[in-house]
């Protein structure tokens, strides 16, 4: 027997692979777990791509990053608590923290103080706006398409892209009065 | 104009900023735009905010190592052709212990991929860890290898008690072996590798769908030395000396959980 739509399988889901590690990296917030989060999901898409009926690909695969990215943000809330920085405070291998293997030292130098701070901005966003804000601006999803990816109504995603757009706005509009 | 008014259209200039408004309620928008002060600037902002995001904020583009390693796992779950009917019927993988059943991430299939990958990976390695440590090439290297099929274990066993004497008589020393099974990192078995000019044992344990290497040999610079960790996309090292013993933990799995199995070795 074999194996149903492998190929069609590599040839729908995978020209995603950026989507899906950009999301999950901004979800997690961290490059290796957000490498283990895009390798789990895939293959988790792989097992159900037989029920795929089509459409947009790239909010399906997103979906399920979003779902596994979600799971392994609970796994690691359960299971260590900041454990690199507890053993390596005092060590030689504070000046060796874990490496990002996806910021390339130049281009980071690179980068303005003004990047960093909406870099930083955006990644200090509460998750769940974050995620609506990064799949509107990032991956340019619709409202459509990002309430499938995340599960909430329109109307939910249109709100929470309001106020994380309100927290990054550097003189948010106020209230009503005018 | 009142606040509850604005509050809900400042939604629609959103929307419209967006691009998801028909025309009518675009021209709608556009109408309470040219009556309201308070208003009148928000699409601009809204846009400025957009564009300093898309020009920005980093997108991270997918590591070319992810890329491989994503189709490696691909090709290790379709079927082989000397092997189809072993296959598992796909349905068994929606299971809810659906990654148990997914091959370890393997090089198979792949030589030229895997051989500059390993290569990648002592370089990053050799500019993370100190100098005059001519090791990490040794260990990655030695990981890489045990993950070839049929090279990964010596003596397949779950307990230590077990382990730990088969090491008597092919080692001039005695590896402390331990399992951390309830820690969620069970002890799979052992085998003996060659790093640094001598045999040294090395421990296998099991993280999910993650091997983790645990070398281990007699340390004769250092009896006690603190943790030091350096990584390169996909596999993480760290390494600590303890009582005597150097300690080398490699493996694919996350640089956190790696640090969690490291901080049971170092708990008495």
């Amino acid at each position: 027997m074999t194996l149903p739509g492998v190929a069609d399988f590599e040839r729908v889901v995978l020209p995603h692979l950026d989507a899906a590690y950009n999301l999950a990296r901004w979800l997690v917030g961290d490059a290796t777990l957000a490498q283990d989060v895009v390798q789990d999901a895939v293959m988790r898409a792989l097992s159900y791509f037989g029920s795929f009926r089509g459409g947009d690909a790239r909010a399906w695969l997103l979906r399920i990053v979003r779902n596994t990215a979600y799971t392994a943000l609970a796994a690691r809330q359960r299971g260590g608590t900041a454990s690199l920085d507890a053993m390596w405070r005092d060590g030689e291998a504070t000046a060796l923290q874990v490496h990002d293997p996806a910021d390339d030292p130049e281009a980071a130098l690179a980068r303005s103080e003004n990047v960093a701070q909406l870099d930083q901005a955006l990644a200090a966003l509460p998750l769940e706006l974050r995620e609506c804000l990064v799949l509107r601006e990032l991956q340019e999803l619709s409202y459509k398409e990002i309430s499938h990816v995340t599960g909430v109504p329109i109307g939910t995603v249109m709100s929470r892209l309001w106020r994380a757009r309100q927290l990054l706005m550097r003189n948010p509009v106020e209230g009503g009065e005018t | 104009m009142t606040g509850d008014g604005c509050a809900e259209i400042r939604l629609m200039v959103q929307a419209d900023v967006d691009g998801e408004l028909t025309p009518a309620e675009a021209a709608r928008v556009s109408a309470h735009l040219d009556g309201c002060a308070g208003c009148a600037s928000l699409p601009a902002q809204l846009m400025a905010l957009s564009g300093s995001i898309r020009r920005e904020a980093l997108y991270y583009p997918a590591p070319d190592a992810l890329h491989a390693a994503i189709r490696s796992r691909i090709a290790g779950a379709a079927p082989q052709p000397a092997e189809g009917a072993a296959m598992p019927d796909m349905n068994q993988y929606t299971a809810a212990r659906w990654w148990k059943r997914l091959p370890r991430p393997t090089w198979r299939g792949s030589a030229p991929f895997g051989a500059g990958f390993a290569l990648a990976a002592c370089l990053a390695l050799v500019v993370m860890l100190p100098r005059g440590d001519g090791l990490p090439d040794d260990v990655v290297a030695g990981h890489i290898r045990a993950l070839q099929p049929g090279h990964l274990l010596d003596v397949t066993s779950t307990d230590q008690h077990t382990v730990k004497p088969w090491f008597d008589g092919r080692l001039d020393f005695a590896p402390p072996v331990r399992d951390f099974k309830a820690e969620g990192f069970p002890l799979t078995g052992a085998r003996l590798d060659y790093l640094a000019g001598r045999t040294v044992a090395a421990l296998v344990y099991q993280r999910r769908q993650h091997v983790i290497d645990l070398f281990v040999w007699p340390d004769g610079r250092h009896f006690d030395r603190s943790p030091v960790v350096g990584d390169h996309s996909g596999y993480n090292v760290l390494r600590w000396s303890r009582d005597g013993m150097a300690f080398w933990a490699v493996s694919d799995l996350n640089a956190q959980e790696l640090a969690d199995f490291v901080r049971l070795w170092q708990a008495e």
